[in-house]
């Protein structure tokens, strides 16, 4: 068994560091310089405040998304449960602040349904799970449309709003702190926690390296991979509640995000196949990926460049990780 | 470690790839002219009442289509994928109901905004031999013209929203289009700003025809009135998106004087990025959707409704009926008026008991079911 990046013993030397420092860090600081060339507000804590809120759903998703990946699995229902979170929470409260405690309830209850149906087809029914959360995310887009009839009816109270959208101002140094960036800190602290810190991310680790030597090691593995998924979506919905407090109700505000948390990991070194990554690469690379995205903006680039040179950067940056892995052995 | 890279690939090709389309002819200065003659007309038809009304219409002898009622009316659906579809889907159904005692059957297909289905849809109901009269709302203009006129020589045929390629059809209802948004919304823009103000276009997406030419004729005006257009990104038609990039312009120029729109689905997110960054609000044009209607009353707003108003869903109905009754319809385009709403016409069109996503041009009021079956409240 193999164990996490983050959990191999530590060596010396600079040198060392830096070879052990996550890829995505480094590409991570490359990208901001950049942006912090063009855009010089974005050195400024309020400047980066401002970048970490909003990439704060997509660090979110990914630290979800991680559990599953690292298990040996995807969830690719997480975008889709998503746009289901922001359509839900406005049919839900309606309007009425008052709605808002319960209604966050029963979005949480049903990103655990989603969580437990994924984990059923994919143990029980032995659906590869690409396929089974495949078909999930087109089953929930589909209620998402039924629910509210393709027009998703009452606004969301500010109360609701409150996680994606409010920042405490005139902080000492800082001077803006959002609250969606206390939300990304628990999260994160909580996934990293959950996944390299107790028996049951070892767990994960073990079946996503070798699901058969872990069963017979006397692992629970049908437990553990539930266990993913409703992890995954619990993030999921976490990220949905921060996006509709950023952006408010929108019909397709989670399309193609579980591609981009999928790529945030793959990008902080987290192996696509199983058994292998860490929490804080998996943030760092959904901080590089929105870098990325914001760059590219800033640049003001054709869309059809802007593509092009997204996905050049991407796989660069994941083969790069490959290729230094392979040589730390 | 093969499929780990094929995985790899996958994931990076799948985001570096989000479909980009070839640019047709969107920039006809003849056809803007000619929009802009229309805006000027005066429309003729039943006051009040913009769906039955026409701008500059021929009439049609449909005599040759005459026979008995009730009728079965078949209708092909581009998609009912966004509100504003949604919106005149249920216009469509209502009118049905307005006039059911000439519509023994009204049976739809829903193509899901593909055009092979679409094209198999049109099909089967010539094949089917069920239907007296076709409506279709194309999903794309090239694609759709050949099973348009293959219907026509089986059916009457009437197009409404999106075109095709081919007169065929008896008539082809729809607003005056891309370039009259264009013009009506650059020409507020321009009256406020003096020259060298500072513009941000926020665009859904490449390639659809009504959207590109929405932008050519606005960039046009921009253009010619010295006006400064900062930045024109597409947004997806997403909120988070929308205001992301908002925010990064206002970051970036210190100062945006003013949003224009493609499309105003995303007119609230843009605004929130200005109200988050602590700025003064922009000038704005947005659409008649409520959730911006409230937001411009609420704040305001210096702002400016174009439309692309869904009640023309109603008048293919109508047009349907008159063609198979024998009676001459307005054709073989039918033009409708496109009005917009003004800082003096807003009040009459906010109304908080709808849906934020409802659009208000939907011409419904009097409809049977309104406003329970639009999602509203009485």
């Amino acid at each position: 068994m193999s164990s996490a990046a983050a959990s191999e013993p530590r060596k010396g030397g600079v040198v060392s560091v830096l070879r052990k420092l996550n890829i995505a860090v480094i590409v991570f600081v490359v990208l901001y310089a950049a942006i912090a060339i063009l855009q010089p507000n974005y050195i400024e804590p309020a400047g980066f405040m401002n970048f970490l809120k909003r990439a704060t759903p997509l660090a979110v998703l990914a630290c979800g998304q991680i559990f599953v990946l690292v298990s040996g699995g995807f969830d690719l229902s997480m975008g889709a449960l998503v746009t289901l979170t922001v359509i839900g929470g406005s049919m839900l409260t309606d309007n009425d602040p008052g709605n808002t405690v319960w209604a966050i309830g029963v979005l949480y209850a049903i990103g655990i349904a989603v969580g437990l149906v994924n984990g059923f087809v994919v143990t029980v029914l032995r659906v590869p799970s690409i396929i089974a959360t495949l078909g999930m995310l087109l089953s929930l887009n589909g209620v998402a449309m039924m629910w509210s009839g393709g027009s998703p009816r009452g606004y969301l109270p500010d109360n609701l709003r409150f996680f994606g959208r409010y920042a405490f101002r005139d902080v000492p140094l800082i001077g803006t702190f959002p609250i969606a960036v206390i939300v990304l800190a628990v999260v994160a602290v909580l996934a990293f926690w959950g996944l390299q810190r107790t028996v049951f991310g070892k767990r994960v680790f073990a079946i996503g390296d070798n699901p058969r030597a872990a069963e017979l090691s006397g692992v629970r593995v049908d437990r553990t991979r539930f266990a993913a998924f409703i992890l995954s979506a619990l993030a999921a919905v976490t990220g949905g509640i921060l996006l509709a407090g950023f952006g408010g109700v929108s019909v397709d505000v989670g399309s193609g995000l579980e591609l981009q948390a999928i790529a945030a990991c793959v990008i902080g070194g987290v192996q696509l196949m199983g058994g292998r990554g860490s929490v804080i690469g998996a943030v760092a690379g959904a901080l590089t990926l929105f870098a990325l995205f914001t760059l590219l903006n800033l640049l003001g680039l054709p869309q059809p460049l802007k593509d092009t040179a997204q996905g050049v950067i991407l796989i660069s940056a994941v083969a790069s990780g490959a290729w230094r892995r392979r040589r730390a052995g | 470690m093969t499929r780990r890279w094929i995985g790899i690939v996958v994931a990076a090709a799948s985001l570096a790839f989000a479909g980009t389309a070839m640019a047709q002819n969107f920039d006809d200065p003849k056809e803007f002219e000619a929009s802009k003659q229309l805006l000027e007309m005066k429309p003729q038809g039943p006051e009040g009442k913009p769906w039955e009304q026409n701008l500059g219409g021929k009439e049609v002898d449909t005599s040759q289509y005459k026979k008995a009622g009730p009728y079965h009316i078949c209708f092909s659906n581009a998609g009912v994928n966004n509100p504003w579809r949604v919106v005149g889907w249920t216009d469509m159904q209502a009118q049905v109901e307005i006039q059911k005692a000439d519509i023994a059957s009204f049976t739809a297909a829903d193509a899901e905004g593909k055009d092979d289905k679409q094209i198999s849809d049109i099909n089967a109901f010539v094949s089917s031999g069920k239907c007296d009269v076709l409506i279709v709302s194309p999903n794309t203009t090239a694609a759709l013209t050949p099973a348009v006129e293959a219907a026509c020589k089986a059916l009457p045929v009437v197009v409404f929203d999106r075109g095709v390629l081919t007169e065929c059809p008896v008539t082809f209802v729809n607003p005056i289009g891309g370039y009259g948004w264009g013009i009506q919304t650059a020409n507020f823009i321009a009256e406020k700003l003096p020259k060298g103000g500072k513009v941000l276009a926020l665009r859904i997406l490449p390639g659809v025809d009504v959207l590109e030419t929405r932008w050519s004729a606005a960039n046009r005006i921009f253009k010619e009135k010295g006006i400064d257009v900062v930045g024109a990104e597409f947004t997806d038609g997403d909120n988070a998106k929308t205001k992301a990039i908002v925010e990064d312009y206002i970051n970036r120029f210190g100062k945006i004087d003013a949003i224009w729109m493609d499309a105003g689905a995303t007119a609230v997110a843009a605004i929130e990025a200005f109200e988050d960054a602590g700025q003064p609000f922009p000038i704005i044009t947005g659409e008649d959707q409520e959730d911006f209607l409230v937001k411009w009353k609420k704040e305001g707003l210096t702002a400016f409704g174009p439309t692309y108003p869904t009640y023309q869903w109603r008048s293919p109905i109508i047009a349907a009926v008159k063609i198979l009754k024998g009676e001459p319809v307005i054709g073989p385009t039918w033009k409708l008026p496109q009005p917009v709403i003004t800082q003096e016409t807003l009040d009459q069109y906010v109304n908080e008991k709808m849906p934020p996503l409802h659009y208000a041009m939907c011409g419904c009021e009097d409809m049977p079911g309104y406003p329970e079956t639009w999602g509203g409240k009485k």
